[in-house]
């Protein structure tokens, strides 16, 4: 055989003698491995938890925004062509998503849909005498910047009035720019709580092991063959962490989202849908647990390899 | 030919506290040395410099042509896999029956199962415990536990055998059946330096004695004896 197959086959063997022993070990350090994988579960069902909560406040957030429009009332004496230019004008600005003309026609007829008193009254009326005006809705790209716009709309020559819920949506606004930075700062708080935790747990456990670690040396272990098993260690651990987070997740969400048929005590607040939405939190969660395991482990014995 | 070769070897500790002044000493392939001395005498600091525990403060330090003093930490691996080591407390891992303790310093290598068993085996029946493989160190007496570590330490046929005080913990009896198989990887070709305490053992096997006192070499005995120092 030639050296380098030799060299390969010794690696494949070792690797996978280091595989069964870190599997092996969860099973023999069986209490210590229980408290690090409960510790590990109840940190993941926590971030869990904030990782969904945090995206449907965001997603709400989206959604309000998207409604957001600027209503811009057109003057009576504007021609159709003059309304059309009026549009293409509006359209143009920067911060203008898109333009949508209703006319007075149209908004009578959705008017009428909504009671019969007032459809018997706008029956009355002739296509002359609709006293409604001629609307055209933008949306914007950027909310922040909505009440700018709406007065660069109002100051046009064709259009009456603008109206976009001045005062309330600033409020929201504000109100939304806060929710999002103090989500932001409990995300990363609680990714560093996460991994404090779970690589604390981790050394613990392998504290216990010191003797282990120091008998692989004595041995001849290179330090690279004694950390593989723990790492892989770390991996069980972390992947059997994960289970019952992903499983709440998965089963969970879905029951609240059937429970509450997609919507939180009002049609305003929206639900994420729950597929694909679970599927990439259990992604996540499995991820964190896996990684911060391993990560957990390694930096554990790598205090113990130095002499 | 010289295999073990200390140069002027000086240890002295991070808080100050001297182990070992200027030591000479040369060790020949296949000899068998005891080192003695009172407690503090600096003898377990010089095998700990052997194996590369321990770091001399000045001096070199030769085994088998490698400067240990030199060696990188992340490469002790590599010396530790041309030593075997025997300690007082065995350093069995309770959790791995007999076999798997001593497969455990063959499967760091990567070698084949077979290869593995086949030393493993042999390592086990020479000092005598082939038949107690599938148990547990906690269901071994004290002696046999030791050699189990002993058949752990030799199974990768080193050149060299490091003991310190590998009888300390054992009755009389129990240590001259240790030190017999020990006696014996000596005859096969590899050389023992054993750390001791236990008089009546260096005066039963007439081998070389060093003596330590505080930090230095003051007896070198070819065939020496314990009693022979104590009356200085």
């Amino acid at each position: 055989m030639r050296k380098e197959v030799i060299v390969i086959m010794k690696a494949i063997r070792i690797l996978l003698r280091n595989i069964r022993d870190g599997f092996k070990s969860v099973g023999r350090n069986l209490s210590l491995s229980i408290a690090s994988i409960s510790c590990i579960t109840i940190t993941l069902l926590i971030v869990g938890i904030a990782i969904v909560v945090s995206y449907n406040v965001e997603n709400m957030t989206k959604l309000v925004k998207e409604d957001f429009t600027i209503v811009s009332f057109v003057n009576t004496s504007a021609t159709d062509e003059e309304i059309q230019d009026l549009k293409k004008t509006i359209e143009s600005y920067k911060n203008v998503e898109s333009v949508e003309h209703q006319t007075k026609t149209e908004i009578a007829n959705e008017m009428k849909d909504t009671s019969d008193s007032l459809s018997k009254i706008i029956d009355s009326w002739s296509e002359d005498s609709n006293p409604l005006y001629d609307t055209l809705l933008v949306k914007v790209r950027d909310t922040e910047k909505i009440s700018k716009t709406a007065e660069q709309i109002s100051d046009l020559d064709l259009i009456d009035e603008v109206q976009y819920g001045q005062g309330m949506v600033e409020n929201l606004l504000s109100i939304f720019k806060v929710l999002e930075k103090a989500m932001i700062v409990a995300m990363i708080a609680l990714v560093f709580v996460t991994l404090f935790l779970i690589t604390n747990t981790i050394k613990i456990t392998i504290f216990s092991r010191k003797r282990e670690i120091e008998i692989m040396r004595l041995v001849g272990a290179s330090n690279f063959s004694i950390k593989q098993p723990f790492v892989i260690e770390g991996f069980c651990l972390g992947f059997l962490g994960s289970l019952i987070p992903i499983a709440v997740t998965l089963y969970g969400y879905s029951a609240l989202y059937k429970h509450f048929n997609g919507q939180l005590f009002s049609p305003f607040i929206k639900l994420v849908p729950a597929e694909p939405f679970i599927y990439f939190v259990s992604l996540i969660l499995l991820g964190l647990g896996v990684v911060v395991g391993m990560f957990g482990s390694y930096r554990a014995v790598r205090k113990y390899l130095k002499i | 030919m010289e295999f073990i070769k200390f140069r002027n070897v000086e240890k002295t500790y991070k808080n100050g506290v001297n182990a070992v002044y200027n030591l000479n000493l040369d060790i020949k392939k296949g000899e068998f040395v005891f080192v003695t001395g009172a407690s503090g005498s600096g003898k377990s600091t010089l095998i700990k410099m052997l194996y590369r525990e321990e770091k001399p403060t000045h001096g070199e330090i030769y085994v088998g042509g490698i400067n240990v003093a030199k060696v990188k930490n992340s490469k002790v691996y590599k010396l530790r896999r041309k030593i075997g080591i025997v300690f007082q407390d065995f350093k069995l891992l309770p959790k791995l029956t007999v076999y798997e303790n001593v497969a455990f310093a063959l499967e760091i290598y990567g070698l084949p199962t077979q290869e593995v068993k086949r030393k493993v085996l042999k390592a086990l029946d020479l000092v005598g415990l082939k038949s107690r493989t599938k148990s547990y160190p906690d269901q071994l007496s004290g002696g046999e536990q030791q050699r189990v570590a002993i058949a752990r330490a030799i199974v990768n046929s080193p050149k060299l055998l490091i003991c310190d005080e590998p009888t300390g913990n054992l009755d009389p009896d129990t240590s001259l059946e240790v030190m017999k198989v020990i006696e014996k990887i000596n005859d096969l070709g590899t050389t023992v330096v054993m750390v001791t305490h236990d008089k009546e053992m260096v005066n039963k096997m007439k081998k070389r004695v060093i003596l330590l006192d505080n930090g230095k070499l003051i007896k070198d005995y070819e065939k020496g004896s314990y009693s022979n120092h104590e009356s200085n």
